[in-house]
Protein backbone atom coordinates (compact mmCIF):
# COMPACT_ATOMS: atom_id res chain seq x y z
CA UNK A 1 0.00 0.00 0.00
CA UNK A 2 1.50 3.26 -0.94
CA UNK A 3 1.02 5.59 2.14
CA UNK A 4 1.93 9.75 1.64
CA UNK A 5 4.61 9.44 4.64
CA UNK A 6 4.64 13.22 4.61
CA UNK A 7 0.86 13.44 5.28
CA UNK A 8 0.39 10.40 7.44
CA UNK A 9 2.86 11.75 9.71
CA UNK A 10 1.71 15.10 9.95
CA UNK A 11 -2.07 13.55 10.83
CA UNK A 12 -0.62 11.39 13.35
CA UNK A 13 1.31 14.12 14.99
CA UNK A 14 -2.10 16.17 14.58
CA UNK A 15 -4.27 13.29 15.92
CA UNK A 16 -2.36 12.11 18.81
CA UNK A 17 -3.16 12.41 22.68
CA UNK A 18 -0.92 15.01 23.47
CA UNK A 19 0.85 14.71 26.86
CA UNK A 20 -1.18 17.28 29.69
CA UNK A 21 1.84 19.84 29.61
CA UNK A 22 0.60 22.56 31.69
CA UNK A 23 -0.49 19.53 34.36
CA UNK A 24 3.03 18.20 33.89
CA UNK A 25 4.82 21.46 34.42
CA UNK A 26 2.64 22.30 37.92
CA UNK A 27 3.36 18.94 39.31
CA UNK A 28 7.39 19.50 38.21
CA UNK A 29 7.62 22.66 39.60
CA UNK A 30 6.01 21.32 42.83
CA UNK A 31 8.24 18.50 43.35
CA UNK A 32 11.04 20.16 41.98
CA UNK A 33 10.86 22.70 44.27
CA UNK A 34 10.45 20.47 47.11
CA UNK A 35 13.24 19.11 46.36
CA UNK A 36 15.03 21.80 46.58
CA UNK A 37 13.36 23.11 49.94
CA UNK A 38 14.67 19.69 51.52
CA UNK A 39 18.18 20.58 50.70
CA UNK A 40 17.77 23.91 51.48
CA UNK A 41 16.90 22.45 55.12
CA UNK A 42 19.51 19.71 54.82
CA UNK A 43 21.82 22.90 54.62
CA UNK A 44 20.61 24.59 57.58
CA UNK A 45 20.61 21.46 59.57
CA UNK A 46 23.78 20.96 58.96
CA UNK A 47 24.98 24.74 59.67
CA UNK A 48 23.08 24.10 62.70
CA UNK A 49 25.25 21.16 63.41
CA UNK A 50 28.22 23.63 63.47
CA UNK A 51 29.39 21.93 59.93
CA UNK A 52 31.72 24.76 58.01
CA UNK A 53 28.97 26.25 55.11
CA UNK A 54 31.88 24.73 51.76
CA UNK A 55 31.40 20.73 53.65
CA UNK A 56 27.97 21.50 54.43
CA UNK A 57 27.25 22.27 50.44
CA UNK A 58 28.34 18.71 50.04
CA UNK A 59 26.86 17.12 52.54
CA UNK A 60 23.52 18.21 50.92
CA UNK A 61 24.72 16.36 47.18
CA UNK A 62 25.46 13.61 49.13
CA UNK A 63 22.51 13.29 50.85
CA UNK A 64 20.45 13.60 48.20
CA UNK A 65 22.24 11.08 45.85
CA UNK A 66 22.01 9.08 48.97
CA UNK A 67 18.32 9.16 49.36
CA UNK A 68 17.93 9.11 45.83
CA UNK A 69 20.00 5.82 45.18
CA UNK A 70 17.83 4.21 48.26
CA UNK A 71 14.17 5.45 47.11
CA UNK A 72 15.87 3.74 43.52
CA UNK A 73 16.67 0.31 44.66
CA UNK A 74 13.35 0.20 46.34
CA UNK A 75 11.83 0.65 42.99
CA UNK A 76 10.17 3.99 44.19
CA UNK A 77 11.90 6.61 42.74
CA UNK A 78 10.61 5.81 39.05
CA UNK A 79 6.85 6.17 40.34
CA UNK A 80 7.48 9.92 41.86
CA UNK A 81 9.06 10.51 38.47
CA UNK A 82 6.35 9.56 36.15
CA UNK A 83 4.48 12.28 37.65
CA UNK A 84 7.31 14.88 38.69
CA UNK A 85 9.46 14.65 35.10
CA UNK A 86 11.34 17.61 35.29
CA UNK A 87 10.85 17.86 38.74
CA UNK A 88 13.14 14.94 39.56
CA UNK A 89 14.98 14.88 36.63
CA UNK A 90 17.07 18.06 36.95
CA UNK A 91 18.35 18.02 40.20
CA UNK A 92 20.86 16.03 41.39
CA UNK A 93 18.16 13.30 42.01
CA UNK A 94 17.88 13.22 38.07
CA UNK A 95 21.78 12.45 37.99
CA UNK A 96 21.78 9.82 40.73
CA UNK A 97 18.79 7.80 39.46
CA UNK A 98 20.41 7.73 36.04
CA UNK A 99 23.52 6.46 37.34
CA UNK A 100 21.87 3.69 39.94
CA UNK A 101 19.17 2.56 37.79
CA UNK A 102 21.01 0.89 34.90
CA UNK A 103 23.78 -0.06 37.76
CA UNK A 104 21.10 -2.51 39.30
CA UNK A 105 19.49 -3.23 35.58
CA UNK A 106 23.00 -4.63 34.27
CA UNK A 107 23.93 -6.52 37.11
CA UNK A 108 22.51 -9.61 35.32
CA UNK A 109 25.38 -9.61 32.49
CA UNK A 110 28.01 -9.42 35.34
CA UNK A 111 30.05 -6.90 37.75
CA UNK A 112 32.74 -5.80 34.72
CA UNK A 113 30.53 -6.32 31.18
CA UNK A 114 27.12 -5.74 32.46
CA UNK A 115 27.43 -2.81 35.64
CA UNK A 116 30.74 -1.73 35.09
CA UNK A 117 30.27 -1.02 31.19
CA UNK A 118 26.45 0.08 31.24
CA UNK A 119 26.63 2.70 34.61
CA UNK A 120 26.84 5.23 32.60
CA UNK A 121 24.83 4.65 29.39
CA UNK A 122 22.51 7.29 30.49
CA UNK A 123 24.77 9.54 32.45
CA UNK A 124 27.72 9.41 30.56
CA UNK A 125 26.70 11.78 27.99
CA UNK A 126 26.10 14.28 30.34
CA UNK A 127 29.47 13.69 31.99
CA UNK A 128 31.61 13.76 28.24
CA UNK A 129 29.94 16.98 27.27
CA UNK A 130 29.60 18.84 30.40
CA UNK A 131 33.19 18.07 31.43
CA UNK A 132 34.20 18.90 27.45
CA UNK A 133 31.93 22.33 28.08
CA UNK A 134 33.35 23.21 31.56
CA UNK A 135 36.73 23.10 29.97
CA UNK A 136 36.04 25.37 27.21
CA UNK A 137 34.20 27.44 29.31
CA UNK A 138 37.05 27.33 31.09
CA UNK A 139 39.53 28.38 28.38
CA UNK A 140 37.24 31.60 27.32
CA UNK A 141 37.26 32.49 30.97
CA UNK A 142 40.69 32.29 31.26
CA UNK A 143 41.45 34.56 27.86
CA UNK A 144 39.30 37.22 28.95
CA UNK A 145 40.89 37.54 31.68
CA UNK A 146 44.18 37.99 30.05
CA UNK A 147 42.57 40.17 27.70
CA UNK A 148 40.26 42.10 29.42
CA UNK B 1 -2.66 -13.62 -1.09
CA UNK B 2 -5.18 -15.65 0.62
CA UNK B 3 -4.14 -19.27 1.47
CA UNK B 4 -7.43 -21.09 1.62
CA UNK B 5 -6.91 -24.51 4.14
CA UNK B 6 -9.25 -26.50 2.71
CA UNK B 7 -9.50 -29.00 6.00
CA UNK B 8 -9.88 -25.69 7.81
CA UNK B 9 -7.20 -27.09 10.80
CA UNK B 10 -8.96 -26.32 14.73
CA UNK B 11 -7.28 -24.90 17.52
CA UNK B 12 -7.93 -27.17 19.55
CA UNK B 13 -6.52 -25.88 22.85
CA UNK B 14 -4.88 -22.73 23.94
CA UNK B 15 -2.98 -21.39 27.42
CA UNK B 16 -1.80 -18.69 28.40
CA UNK B 17 0.18 -17.10 31.41
CA UNK B 18 0.47 -13.78 33.13
CA UNK B 19 2.61 -11.08 35.78
CA UNK B 20 0.58 -8.84 37.92
CA UNK B 21 -0.56 -6.48 35.56
CA UNK B 22 -2.71 -8.74 33.76
CA UNK B 23 -3.60 -10.34 36.41
CA UNK B 24 -4.91 -7.43 37.57
CA UNK B 25 -6.57 -6.39 34.74
CA UNK B 26 -10.13 -7.44 33.16
CA UNK B 27 -8.75 -10.65 31.63
CA UNK B 28 -6.97 -11.58 34.53
CA UNK B 29 -9.40 -14.61 35.75
CA UNK B 30 -8.43 -16.42 32.37
CA UNK B 31 -4.93 -16.96 33.00
CA UNK B 32 -3.67 -20.86 33.50
CA UNK B 33 -1.20 -19.02 35.64
CA UNK B 34 0.26 -15.59 36.99
CA UNK B 35 3.25 -14.67 39.19
CA UNK B 36 2.61 -11.32 41.22
CA UNK B 37 6.06 -10.65 41.33
CA UNK B 38 6.90 -11.05 37.48
CA UNK B 39 9.59 -13.10 38.02
CA UNK B 40 8.38 -17.09 37.70
CA UNK B 41 10.60 -18.14 40.34
CA UNK B 42 13.89 -16.79 37.87
CA UNK B 43 16.74 -14.63 38.71
CA UNK B 44 16.94 -12.49 35.15
CA UNK B 45 14.13 -10.87 33.53
CA UNK B 46 14.94 -12.83 30.45
CA UNK B 47 14.82 -16.56 32.32
CA UNK B 48 11.62 -15.53 33.69
CA UNK B 49 9.92 -15.06 30.58
CA UNK B 50 11.26 -18.25 29.06
CA UNK B 51 9.78 -19.54 31.72
CA UNK B 52 6.61 -18.04 31.16
CA UNK B 53 6.79 -19.88 27.31
CA UNK B 54 7.62 -23.06 29.18
CA UNK B 55 5.00 -22.93 32.11
CA UNK B 56 2.12 -21.64 28.77
CA UNK B 57 3.66 -25.12 26.98
CA UNK B 58 3.27 -26.88 29.81
CA UNK B 59 -0.49 -25.73 29.99
CA UNK B 60 -1.08 -26.50 26.90
CA UNK B 61 0.24 -30.34 26.94
CA UNK B 62 -1.88 -31.12 30.27
CA UNK B 63 -4.82 -29.69 29.41
CA UNK B 64 -5.12 -31.48 25.93
CA UNK B 65 -3.85 -34.46 27.70
CA UNK B 66 -0.83 -35.17 25.74
CA UNK B 67 2.49 -36.53 25.70
CA UNK B 68 5.75 -34.26 24.43
CA UNK B 69 6.47 -37.00 21.78
CA UNK B 70 2.43 -36.62 20.69
CA UNK B 71 3.54 -33.11 19.61
CA UNK B 72 4.89 -32.84 15.91
CA UNK B 73 6.40 -29.81 15.77
CA UNK B 74 6.64 -26.57 17.46
CA UNK B 75 6.91 -22.85 16.62
CA UNK B 76 7.74 -19.87 18.63
CA UNK B 77 8.81 -16.47 18.95
CA UNK B 78 9.39 -13.67 20.91
CA UNK B 79 10.67 -10.14 20.95
CA UNK B 80 13.80 -10.18 22.52
CA UNK B 81 17.19 -10.71 20.77
CA UNK B 82 17.88 -13.94 18.43
CA UNK B 83 14.55 -15.29 19.98
CA UNK B 84 16.09 -16.50 22.84
CA UNK B 85 12.79 -16.59 25.31
CA UNK B 86 11.64 -19.19 23.19
CA UNK B 87 14.59 -21.15 22.25
CA UNK B 88 15.66 -21.29 26.13
CA UNK B 89 12.00 -21.67 27.54
CA UNK B 90 11.41 -24.94 25.16
CA UNK B 91 14.70 -26.13 25.54
CA UNK B 92 13.43 -29.08 27.81
CA UNK B 93 11.21 -29.90 24.85
CA UNK B 94 12.55 -32.82 22.30
CA UNK B 95 10.27 -31.54 19.82
CA UNK B 96 11.11 -29.98 16.26
CA UNK B 97 11.54 -26.54 16.92
CA UNK B 98 10.86 -23.31 14.63
CA UNK B 99 12.30 -20.14 16.00
CA UNK B 100 10.11 -17.60 14.11
CA UNK B 101 10.45 -13.65 14.10
CA UNK B 102 7.29 -11.67 14.01
CA UNK B 103 7.67 -9.18 16.35
CA UNK B 104 4.51 -8.92 18.01
CA UNK B 105 2.44 -10.34 15.21
CA UNK B 106 4.09 -13.67 15.96
CA UNK B 107 0.88 -15.02 17.38
CA UNK B 108 -1.09 -14.87 13.96
CA UNK B 109 1.97 -15.68 12.11
CA UNK B 110 2.60 -18.77 13.82
CA UNK B 111 -1.33 -19.51 13.78
CA UNK B 112 -1.27 -19.20 10.47
CA UNK B 113 1.90 -21.58 10.03
CA UNK B 114 0.84 -24.31 11.94
CA UNK B 115 -2.95 -24.44 9.80
CA UNK B 116 -0.86 -24.64 6.69
CA UNK B 117 1.08 -27.54 8.01
CA UNK B 118 -1.83 -29.47 9.72
CA UNK B 119 -3.88 -28.91 6.34
CA UNK B 120 -1.06 -29.46 3.72
CA UNK B 121 -0.73 -33.09 5.77
CA UNK B 122 2.84 -32.76 6.79
CA UNK B 123 2.12 -33.19 10.28
CA UNK B 124 -1.10 -33.93 12.52
CA UNK B 125 -0.69 -31.25 14.84
CA UNK B 126 1.73 -28.22 15.73
CA UNK B 127 2.13 -25.76 18.61
CA UNK B 128 2.57 -21.96 18.34
CA UNK B 129 4.49 -20.36 21.92
CA UNK B 130 4.80 -16.79 21.58
CA UNK B 131 5.85 -14.48 25.03
CA UNK B 132 7.18 -11.10 26.09
CA UNK B 133 7.82 -9.42 29.19
CA UNK B 134 7.47 -6.04 30.29
CA UNK B 135 10.44 -6.05 32.12
CA UNK B 136 13.21 -7.93 29.33
CA UNK B 137 11.22 -5.63 26.44
CA UNK B 138 12.04 -2.44 28.59
CA UNK B 139 15.82 -3.48 28.69
CA UNK B 140 16.39 -4.39 25.37
CA UNK B 141 14.25 -1.12 23.54
CA UNK B 142 14.07 1.47 26.57
CA UNK B 143 15.64 2.28 29.38
CA UNK B 144 16.65 0.50 32.52
CA UNK B 145 13.78 -0.57 34.98
CA UNK B 146 13.96 1.92 37.46
CA UNK B 147 15.02 4.68 35.40
CA UNK B 148 12.81 7.79 36.14
CA UNK B 149 10.89 9.06 33.24
CA UNK B 150 7.59 9.91 31.64
CA UNK B 151 5.89 8.43 29.01
CA UNK B 152 3.65 9.38 26.44
CA UNK B 153 -0.07 9.17 26.07
CA UNK B 154 0.63 7.12 22.75
CA UNK B 155 3.09 5.12 24.52
CA UNK B 156 2.07 1.10 25.18
CA UNK B 157 2.93 -1.23 28.05
CA UNK B 158 4.66 -4.27 27.12
CA UNK B 159 2.15 -7.23 27.54
CA UNK B 160 4.00 -9.63 30.35
CA UNK B 161 2.34 -12.69 29.41
CA UNK B 162 3.09 -15.94 27.36
CA UNK B 163 0.77 -17.63 25.17
CA UNK B 164 0.35 -21.48 24.00
CA UNK B 165 -2.16 -22.85 20.96
CA UNK B 166 -2.31 -26.25 19.55
CA UNK B 167 -3.32 -26.86 15.87
CA UNK B 168 -4.54 -30.01 15.16
CA UNK B 169 -6.12 -31.47 11.94
CA UNK B 170 -8.99 -32.36 13.56
CA UNK B 171 -10.91 -31.84 16.25
CA UNK B 172 -13.34 -29.37 18.40
CA UNK B 173 -12.72 -25.82 18.53
CA UNK B 174 -11.64 -22.57 16.47
CA UNK B 175 -10.93 -23.23 13.07
CA UNK B 176 -8.65 -21.48 10.88
CA UNK B 177 -10.32 -21.32 7.61
CA UNK B 178 -7.54 -18.45 5.81
CA UNK B 179 -4.18 -17.28 6.36
CA UNK B 180 -3.32 -14.22 4.63
CA UNK B 181 0.38 -12.74 5.09
CA UNK B 182 0.80 -9.05 5.11
CA UNK B 183 3.22 -6.94 3.55
CA UNK B 184 6.06 -4.84 5.23
CA UNK B 185 4.47 -1.34 5.54
CA UNK B 186 7.14 1.78 6.01
CA UNK B 187 4.29 4.38 7.14
CA UNK B 188 7.52 7.09 7.78
CA UNK B 189 6.64 7.10 11.40
CA UNK B 190 9.99 6.58 13.41
CA UNK B 191 8.59 7.34 16.39
CA UNK B 192 9.08 4.48 18.80
CA UNK B 193 6.69 5.64 21.71
CA UNK B 194 3.66 5.71 18.73
CA UNK B 195 4.02 2.17 17.76
CA UNK B 196 0.25 1.73 17.00
CA UNK B 197 0.93 4.66 14.66
CA UNK B 198 3.17 2.98 12.75
CA UNK B 199 1.49 -0.26 12.11
CA UNK B 200 -1.98 1.01 11.43
CA UNK B 201 -1.48 1.43 7.55
CA UNK B 202 0.35 -1.99 7.62
CA UNK B 203 -3.66 -3.37 9.04
CA UNK B 204 -5.31 -1.32 7.32
CA UNK B 205 -3.84 -2.60 4.11
CA UNK B 206 -3.83 -6.52 5.26
CA UNK B 207 -7.44 -5.88 5.67
CA UNK B 208 -8.42 -4.06 2.27
CA UNK B 209 -6.74 -6.62 0.60
CA UNK B 210 -8.35 -9.31 2.27
CA UNK B 211 -12.04 -7.71 1.61
CA UNK B 212 -11.20 -7.45 -1.70
CA UNK B 213 -9.73 -10.78 -2.85
CA UNK B 214 -12.51 -12.68 -0.69
CA UNK B 215 -15.29 -10.36 -1.51
CA UNK B 216 -16.29 -10.19 1.63
CA UNK B 217 -17.54 -7.17 3.68
CA UNK B 218 -17.41 -5.97 7.62
CA UNK B 219 -20.69 -7.41 7.41
CA UNK B 220 -19.44 -10.87 7.31
CA UNK B 221 -17.73 -10.56 10.67
CA UNK B 222 -18.80 -11.06 14.32
CA UNK B 223 -15.28 -9.59 14.93
CA UNK B 224 -12.18 -8.04 13.70
CA UNK B 225 -9.42 -7.87 15.90
CA UNK B 226 -6.12 -6.79 15.88
CA UNK B 227 -2.82 -7.50 17.27
CA UNK B 228 -1.95 -4.53 19.46
CA UNK B 229 -2.43 -1.07 17.83
CA UNK B 230 -3.50 0.07 20.74
CA UNK B 231 -5.39 3.15 21.14
CA UNK B 232 -3.79 5.25 18.82
CA UNK B 233 -3.53 2.34 16.26
CA UNK B 234 -7.43 1.37 16.65
CA UNK B 235 -8.57 5.08 16.17
CA UNK B 236 -6.24 5.59 13.56
CA UNK B 237 -7.69 2.29 11.70
CA UNK B 238 -11.15 3.18 12.11
CA UNK B 239 -10.80 6.43 11.00
CA UNK B 240 -8.60 5.40 8.14
CA UNK B 241 -11.05 2.33 7.43
CA UNK B 242 -14.23 5.29 7.61
CA UNK B 243 -12.96 7.65 5.33
CA UNK B 244 -12.71 4.36 2.74
CA UNK B 245 -16.55 3.85 3.29
CA UNK B 246 -15.93 1.18 5.94
CA UNK B 247 -17.74 1.76 9.35
CA UNK B 248 -15.67 -0.50 11.89
CA UNK B 249 -17.82 0.65 15.00
CA UNK B 250 -19.10 -2.64 17.01
CA UNK B 251 -17.60 -5.04 15.09
CA UNK B 252 -13.63 -3.89 15.02
CA UNK B 253 -11.62 -4.38 18.60
CA UNK B 254 -8.06 -4.27 19.72
CA UNK B 255 -6.58 -6.88 21.91
CA UNK B 256 -3.87 -4.25 23.51
CA UNK B 257 -7.30 -2.47 24.68
CA UNK B 258 -8.52 -5.70 26.20
CA UNK B 259 -5.53 -6.51 28.66
CA UNK B 260 -5.89 -3.41 30.92
CA UNK B 261 -8.19 -0.68 32.29
CA UNK B 262 -6.28 1.46 30.93
CA UNK B 263 -7.15 4.48 33.22
CA UNK B 264 -7.12 2.52 36.74
CA UNK B 265 -3.69 0.71 35.60
CA UNK B 266 -2.14 3.71 34.06
CA UNK B 267 -1.33 1.95 31.28
CA UNK B 268 -1.64 5.04 28.29
CA UNK B 269 -1.98 3.29 25.02
CA UNK B 270 -2.59 -0.03 26.12
CA UNK B 271 -0.47 -3.65 25.70
CA UNK B 272 1.84 -4.23 23.28
CA UNK B 273 4.07 -7.45 22.77
CA UNK B 274 4.14 -11.20 21.76
CA UNK B 275 1.93 -11.70 24.79
CA UNK B 276 -0.48 -9.62 24.11
CA UNK B 277 -2.18 -10.88 21.19
CA UNK B 278 -1.49 -14.55 22.26
CA UNK B 279 -3.33 -13.69 25.79
CA UNK B 280 -6.17 -12.33 24.28
CA UNK B 281 -7.04 -14.78 21.87
CA UNK B 282 -6.53 -17.55 24.40
CA UNK B 283 -8.61 -15.59 27.20
CA UNK B 284 -11.07 -14.25 25.05
CA UNK B 285 -11.18 -14.21 21.58
CA UNK B 286 -11.15 -18.22 20.84
CA UNK B 287 -13.52 -19.26 23.78
CA UNK B 288 -15.90 -16.85 22.32
CA UNK B 289 -15.53 -18.92 19.08
CA UNK B 290 -15.66 -21.77 20.48
CA UNK B 291 -18.76 -21.22 22.36
CA UNK B 292 -20.50 -19.79 19.20
CA UNK B 293 -20.31 -15.95 20.51
CA UNK B 294 -18.55 -15.39 17.24
CA UNK B 295 -19.30 -17.02 14.33
CA UNK B 296 -16.96 -15.58 12.15
CA UNK B 297 -13.67 -13.56 13.26
CA UNK B 298 -10.39 -11.82 11.55
CA UNK B 299 -7.72 -11.43 13.80
CA UNK B 300 -4.72 -9.48 12.35
CA UNK B 301 -1.62 -9.89 14.01
CA UNK B 302 0.10 -6.92 14.30
CA UNK B 303 3.63 -6.14 14.65
CA UNK B 304 6.17 -3.36 14.15
CA UNK B 305 9.84 -4.11 12.83
CA UNK B 306 12.16 -2.22 15.08
CA UNK B 307 15.53 -2.50 16.60
CA UNK B 308 16.71 -0.31 19.14
CA UNK B 309 19.78 0.51 16.65
CA UNK B 310 17.32 1.09 13.74
CA UNK B 311 15.50 3.75 16.35
CA UNK B 312 18.86 5.12 17.13
CA UNK B 313 20.00 5.54 13.77
CA UNK B 314 16.09 7.81 13.25
CA UNK B 315 15.26 4.68 11.04
CA UNK B 316 11.56 4.52 10.05
CA UNK B 317 9.40 1.88 11.65
CA UNK B 318 7.94 -0.39 9.21
CA UNK B 319 4.30 -2.33 10.39
CA UNK B 320 3.52 -6.02 9.41
CA UNK B 321 0.04 -7.63 10.03
CA UNK B 322 -0.82 -11.23 8.78
CA UNK B 323 -4.60 -12.24 8.92
CA UNK B 324 -6.07 -15.49 10.13
CA UNK B 325 -9.79 -16.18 9.69
CA UNK B 326 -10.91 -18.13 12.33
CA UNK B 327 -14.73 -19.75 12.37
CA UNK B 328 -16.83 -21.38 14.42
CA UNK B 329 -18.43 -24.67 13.62
CA UNK B 330 -21.34 -26.61 14.69
CA UNK B 331 -21.20 -30.26 15.42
Amino acid sequence: MSVNKQKYKKYVEKSAKKSPIVKNCVKAFLVGGLICAIGQALMQLYMYLDISEEVSKALVSVSLIFITALLTGFGIFDNIAKHAGAGTLVPITGFANSVVSPALDNKSEGWIMGLGAKIFIIAGPVILYGTTASVIYGVIYYLCKVLL
Amino acid sequence: MIIKLKSAPTITTSSCVGGKEERRGPLGDKLDFYDESDKFDCDTWEKSESEMQRRAFNHLLSKRKLQISDIDVLIAGDLINQCTSSSYGLLSFDIPYIGIFGACSTAALGLGLCGILCDGGYTKNAAIVTSSHFCSAERQFRFPLEYGSQRPPTAQHTATAAGAFLIEKEGKGAHIDEVMFGITVDAGISDANNMGAAMAPAAVDTLLKYFRESGTGLEDYDLIVTGDLGYEGHRIVTEMMHTLGYDMSGVYNDCGLMLYDRQKQDMHAGASGCGCSAFAMAASVLPDIVSGKYKNVLFLGSGALLSQASVLQGENIPGVVHLVKLSHREG
